[in-house]
């Protein structure tokens, strides 16, 4: 790779302080250090340092969303040909046609995802003259999955811009915010497009030029007293548990099979990255939660129980955005509190207000909450500390 | 008595180098050196000039706050140069050593606090003495509550006390005598709970731990914290077994002679083995015909902890390890795939700690500085009651009531060494470290 590394070196003289480029050494810099690690060596302390850096980290979560990421490209097509299939539109489709429709379906909305925030965060960068952080690198795949198929790409678009200046570069980019970008972005979708962003139509591809087509969520029927069924005009598909956990359900595109979630959850924990602690708290508490509304049992949606974190973005949300290190708590008694009211709190507001996707914006309430929780948790800390004086103080003077 | 100390948390990393357990035979060194800079937070007032002749244990020069303090020749010689640098900021004053050392004769006199305090300033041998809060040479003036003394070093690659100390049993005995004598409390030392030790069984006169635990199990701050944490106005002294040795000489001979048998490690040293030499000595002789390329990083110390050298540079007045690593100021093509290159600490977890394997580890960073993103690592490594994030947050915002909180009396720079080594957003995190305590110096005391 001698060339590269000599093509690189060649040019790196215009962008340094200087250059007729100096404004553009960060674009530069990105693009490099894809490439090759930086130089950098230590100079003095630890003068040797572990192999893993924000960018190899980042990388890693990528990887672990493409179980996810391929599975909704399945999913989506899956449901575009169940419906004409169940209209008679279509005698029969393959696993490849189904897969290639949803990676047609599915590429425009990533793409949009990374040109439009990667291309705030180099005018962020180049303002700044910091570098580009790879906070974005998971950003940009992750609002992807969680957006209905159907979303129109310039809403996104819009969505992204909200979320990447106002969820992150007000704060000072990576590793700075409050909350999580990709689900300001959600959120923002959420409120300012509605309808499409909910409803029975926009979960399925093409199904809002469909008549007689219900492709609402599970979640969706439930809360309007239905049980967990696909509609397609007269046939009534109704869910099993199975289809639940491998994600052949209606729902945003990466969000619905929970198999596909578990193995990334598996990469992010092995390679450190994930707390497996919000992960295991967050089961705890929905699985509480949904129990004590099992025993009410008044409609529906009480009466769904554990499966209700096989479904809506329960699964997702936990494993990667409720993990997300610089959103969520930082101490790890803080973990264990904050993983089990996402749980707790998700279901119930689920149930109670009839809010599917609830999940995500308990998320983001928790990132409020979450420097809070931090707080009380190191202040029992520092008590301690004090209190090892006032001991001695009072030892000293009661002898 | 005995107490037993378990730590959890740390990691022990395994590079390759360990020094064998024999003695390499290297020509005596010409030049000695006495770098100000060894001793953290001195501002340096010279006592020679250039051409002087000097003994081991005459005052080279003292510190400008406390003039009691008074950092000495190692060797007998003329001093024959004094490097300045930026602003005539002294960097090193060089001895020409004589053939045959000869030694500054002091009276001995060791009935009370006051008499050893006196030979131990006016020999030098004062600046072994270190003391927590703030990891600086401590304060004659203080009344320590007690004396810490870490019996072990489970850094990487570490000179076993063990070895290097043999034989010098009866001097370690004095000097724990010796120091005693400096505060009412107790005098604690730790030894390695996971093996027996021929050179501190015998010891007496002191409170005996037995600490069990990956590193920094050894550092004298991780057994503070568990034995008798330092709070708020308290002050603690440390001392290391191979400085305790030349303290006891000097009490027992009334020469101060500042030998040191130094551990010279690394995967870039071609023999890696012990050498009895004299503290501040030049390596050049020590390194010659020994390493096994040019393009190294020689560090005075430990490579957690330790001071880059040039290849002729000398060693750091506390240390007993050089170690030699291959300097890494390559770029590697795609070098942050993941599992594409070795990443041994957070990827692997603690599978690296058990696996015995060794690695040959470079300088080089392994990616770019960046905020903080990942939460809990440092806690992996760090065996404190104290949030490590928390407070070296506190210290970046320079916030004193803050640093106060969050614990800063109890750490020292080498406790936060392997938290640099993991820290994902690599982050010089003992440099911070170091200037939070810089800071509290001077608003608090």
């Amino acid at each position: 790779m001698k060339f590269l590394r000599d093509a690189f070196d060649g040019i790196k003289p215009d962008f340094m302080p200087g250059g007729k480029r100096e404004k553009f050494y960060p674009v530069f810099e990105t693009i490099e250090t894809f490439f090759f690690t930086p130089d950098h060596v230590t100079t003095s302390g630890s003068h040797i340092r572990d192999g893993v850096d924000i960018k190899r980290l980042m990388t890693v979560v990528v990887l672990a969303l493409f179980p996810a990421l391929f599975f909704g490209m399945y999913n989506i097509g899956y449901f575009h040909f169940e419906q004409l299939v169940a209209l008679g539109q279509q005698d029969s489709y393959t696993f490849m046609e189904a897969f290639l429709f949803g990676l047609w379906k599915l590429l425009p909305i990533i793409i949009v995802s990374y040109a439009v925030g990667l291309g705030v965060e180099f005018i962020f960068a180049m303002f700044y003259g910091h570098g580009i952080h790879e906070g974005y690198f998971v950003t940009g795949m992750l609002i992807p999955l969680i957006v209905p198929v159907d979303l129109p790409l310039w809403m996104l678009a819009v969505a992204i811009v909200f979320g990447v200046v106002i969820g992150k570069e007000i704060f000072g980019g990576t590793g700075m915010n409050i909350l999580n970008p990709a689900l300001v972005v959600r959120a923002f979708l959420f409120f300012a497009y509605p309808t499409f962003m909910s409803g029975d139509k926009v979960w399925v591809a093409g199904a809002s030029e469909v008549d007689g087509m219900s492709g609402a969520t599970i979640l969706g029927q439930l809360g309007s007293g239905g049980d967990a069924a696909l509609q397609v005009g007269s046939v009534n598909h109704v869910y099993s548990v199975m289809d639940m956990f491998v994600g052949l359900i209606p729902g945003s595109i990466g969000e619905t099979s929970t198999i596909a979630i578990l193995i990334g959850a598996v990469m992010l924990l092995l390679s450190g990255v994930a707390s497996w602690r919000i992960i295991l708290s967050g089961i705890i508490g929905g699985t509480v939660m949904s129990f004590l509304f099992q025993l009410w049992g008044a409609n529906p949606l009480m009466d769904f129980g554990w499966k209700h974190m096989l479904v809506g973005g329960f699964a997702f949300g936990l494993v990667f955005m409720a993990t997300d290190p610089v959103s969520a708590t930082q101490t790890n008694t803080g973990k264990w509190i904050y993983g089990f009211l996402i749980g707790f709190l998700s279901i119930l507001l689920r149930v109670l207000n009839g809010f599917p996707e609830a999940v995500m914006l308990v998320i983001l309430l928790l990132n409020v909450f979450a420097p809070t929780i931090d707080h009380y948790v190191v202040q029992a800390s520092v008590k301690r500390r004090n209190k090892r004086v006032e001991d001695k103080i009072k030892k000293a003077l009661s002898a | 008595m005995s107490q037993d100390i378990r730590i959890k948390r740390g990691v022990d990393i395994k590079l390759k180098g360990k020094a064998e357990k024999m003695f390499a035979n290297v020509p005596q060194a010409k030049v000695f050196a006495l770098r100000p800079d060894d001793f953290h937070g001195v501002t340096p007032k010279l006592t020679v000039k250039v051409g002087a002749q000097v003994k081991a244990g005459d005052s080279l020069f003292y510190s400008k706050y406390d003039d009691r303090i008074k950092f000495t020749s190692p060797v007998s010689g003329e001093v024959v140069e004094i490097v300045r640098g930026a602003k005539r900021k002294i960097l090193e004053v060089k001895v020409l050593v004589d053939s045959e050392v000869t030694y500054k004769e002091f009276q001995i006199k060791e009935s009370s606090k006051e008499d050893v305090t006196e030979i131990l300033l006016e020999s030098g041998a004062w600046v072994f003495i270190k003391q927590r809060p703030y990891d600086v040479i401590a304060n004659p003036s203080d009344k320590p509550k007690a004396i810490f003394i870490s019996g072990y070093n489970s850094a990487p690659l570490a000179a076993d006390y063990d070895f290097a100390l043999q034989g010098k049993e009866k001097s370690l005995q004095k000097g724990i005598d010796v120091i005693s004598k400096l505060t009412t409390g107790k005098v604690n030392l730790s030894v390695d709970g996971s093996q027996s030790s021929s050179v501190f069984q015998n010891i007496s006169g002191v409170e005996l731990h037995n600490v069990t635990g990956p590193h920094p199990a050894g550092n004298v701050g991780v057994q503070i914290h568990h034995i008798d944490p330092v709070n708020k106005g308290e002050r603690v002294w440390t001392v290391t077994p191979q400085d305790l040795v030349i303290i006891g000489d000097l009490f027992l001979t009334g020469k101060f002679n500042a030998e040191r048998v130094v551990a010279l490690t690394g995967s870039e040293v071609s023999q890696p083995r012990y050498v009895k030499t004299i503290a501040g000595t030049s390596i050049e002789n020590i390194l010659k015909d020994n390493l096994k390329s040019t393009n190294v990083r020689v560090i005075s110390g430990g490579p957690l902890t330790g001071t880059k050298i040039s290849q002729d540079g000398y060693l750091g007045y506390y240390d007993n390890q050089i170690t030699v690593l291959p300097e890494g100021k390559t770029h590697r093509f795609f070098g942050w795939v993941p599992w594409l290159y070795n990443n041994i600490f957070s990827m692997a977890g603690s599978s690296f700690a058990s696996t015995g394997k060794e690695y040959a580890m470079d300088t080089n960073k392994n990616g770019e500085t960046r905020g903080f993103v990942v939460t809990g690592e440092m806690e992996k490594v760090f065996p404190f009651d104290i949030y490590p994030m928390y407070l070296v947050k506190s210290i970046m915002y320079n916030d004193i009531g803050e640093m106060e909180n969050q614990g800063i009396y109890e750490v020292a720079p080498e406790d936060f060494a392997l938290a640099e080594v993991i820290n994902t957003s690599k982050i010089d995190i003992q440099k911070i470290v170091r200037e939070g305590l810089d800071v509290m110096i001077k608003e608090v005391g």
